[in-house]
């Protein structure tokens, strides 16, 4: 690919290989595998708040730690942050992250119990 | 050489990655990603910080109807799982499949988002409005912000559905309904922590 006299419109035609095959059969297989495990995890955040089963100081960091779990799942599963070769985007969300907890903190604080 | 064309190419293992512009979109895309990290992040803290002020106006124990918001997440997560299956297609060949997981994937946002806007009105009717409380608006901001990429996605994704209806998979669209897909997939993630931050806990704690 990328060589000279190349036209990026023409259709792509062709069964990929044996090996990619394979490869998208074993990914399809995590996929519904991951997705499974997210409706459970929502299902169970959600049953731990609907049934007042847990007490409420349990149930908050709870539902916080399946929420992570679920997101995590998501990014590196359904958008393959997980394959080789993908090191920057990897850097540019966990960026993302790194400034996205301190603004989520000092907003809480200042506006919540300082209240500026 | 370079003057000659080819009009047809065989189907590569990316096919959103095998041009050098597709790898830009892509790299691009997850930088956005990571600004938009930070814009639902200040969001949330806001949030956070004023939904206890609620003044005389509804709080979120008289107004979350949290069966109706589970629904909505469910249905959310199945199109993000919808635009997996498109995607697949895609590397497959198989560009039929992915017009169809695509549309399906926009018929689910619809579906979403009509439940928000019937969620919204519904709580305008219970006297909530935008400019009731600090909670309501800092509620609407969040949540509509949200909507609003929900909207957007819809409209970006069935932009390239009628733009390419009929060309198959090339090496330019590849690359588009790839990185719409990666749109798609984080206004999931960021529909997560509301489902949790706001809708859980507002009605737990």
């Amino acid at each position: 690919m990328g060589q000279h006299g190349m036209d990026p419109s023409a259709p792509l035609t062709g069964k990929p290989s044996k090996k990619t095959q394979r490869k998208l059969r074993n990914e399809m297989r995590t996929q519904l595998i991951s997705f499974v495990l997210m409706i459970f995890l929502t299902s169970m955040a959600f049953i731990s708040i609907a049934s007042d089963a847990i007490p409420t100081g349990f149930a908050m960091p709870f539902i916080l730690l399946l929420a992570v779990i679920q997101v995590i799942l998501q990014l590196y599963v359904f958008m393959h942050l997980n394959e080789r070769g993908n090191g920057w985007p990897n850097a540019m969300i966990w960026t993302g992250v790194l400034v996205a907890i301190p603004t989520v903190a000092s907003l809480m604080l200042l506006l919540g119990i300082v209240k500026w | 050489m370079a003057d000659q064309t080819v009009n047809q190419h065989t189907l590569p293992p990316n096919p959103e990655k095998a041009t050098l512009e597709g790898r830009n979109k892509f790299l691009g895309f997850w930088f956005f990603l990571g600004g938009e990290t930070v814009l639902f992040a200040s969001l949330f803290g806001t949030y956070l910080g004023l939904r206890g002020g609620v003044v005389s106006g509804p709080g979120p124990d008289d107004l979350f109807h949290l069966p109706l918001v589970f629904i909505m997440t469910m249905i959310l997560l199945t199109s993000s799982l919808t635009s997996v299956f498109a995607i697949i297609s895609m590397k497959r060949g198989n560009y039929k499949g992915l017009l169809v997981w695509m549309w399906v994937t926009v018929a689910l946002g619809l579906a979403f988002l009509g439940l928000e806007i019937y969620e919204f009105y519904e709580y305008y009717h219970y006297g909530l409005g935008f400019t009731t409380s600090a909670f309501a608006s800092s509620f609407y901001t969040l949540v509509g912000t949200h909507g609003a990429h929900v909207a957007f996605g819809i409209g970006w994704i069935v932009t390239l559905l009628i733009r390419y209806r009929k060309t198959g998979l090339t090496l330019t669209n590849a690359p588009k309904f790839y990185v719409a897909v990666l749109y798609w997939h984080f206004i999931d993630v960021v529909w997560v922590f509301i489902f949790s931050v706001v809708y859980l806990m507002g009605y737990g704690g």
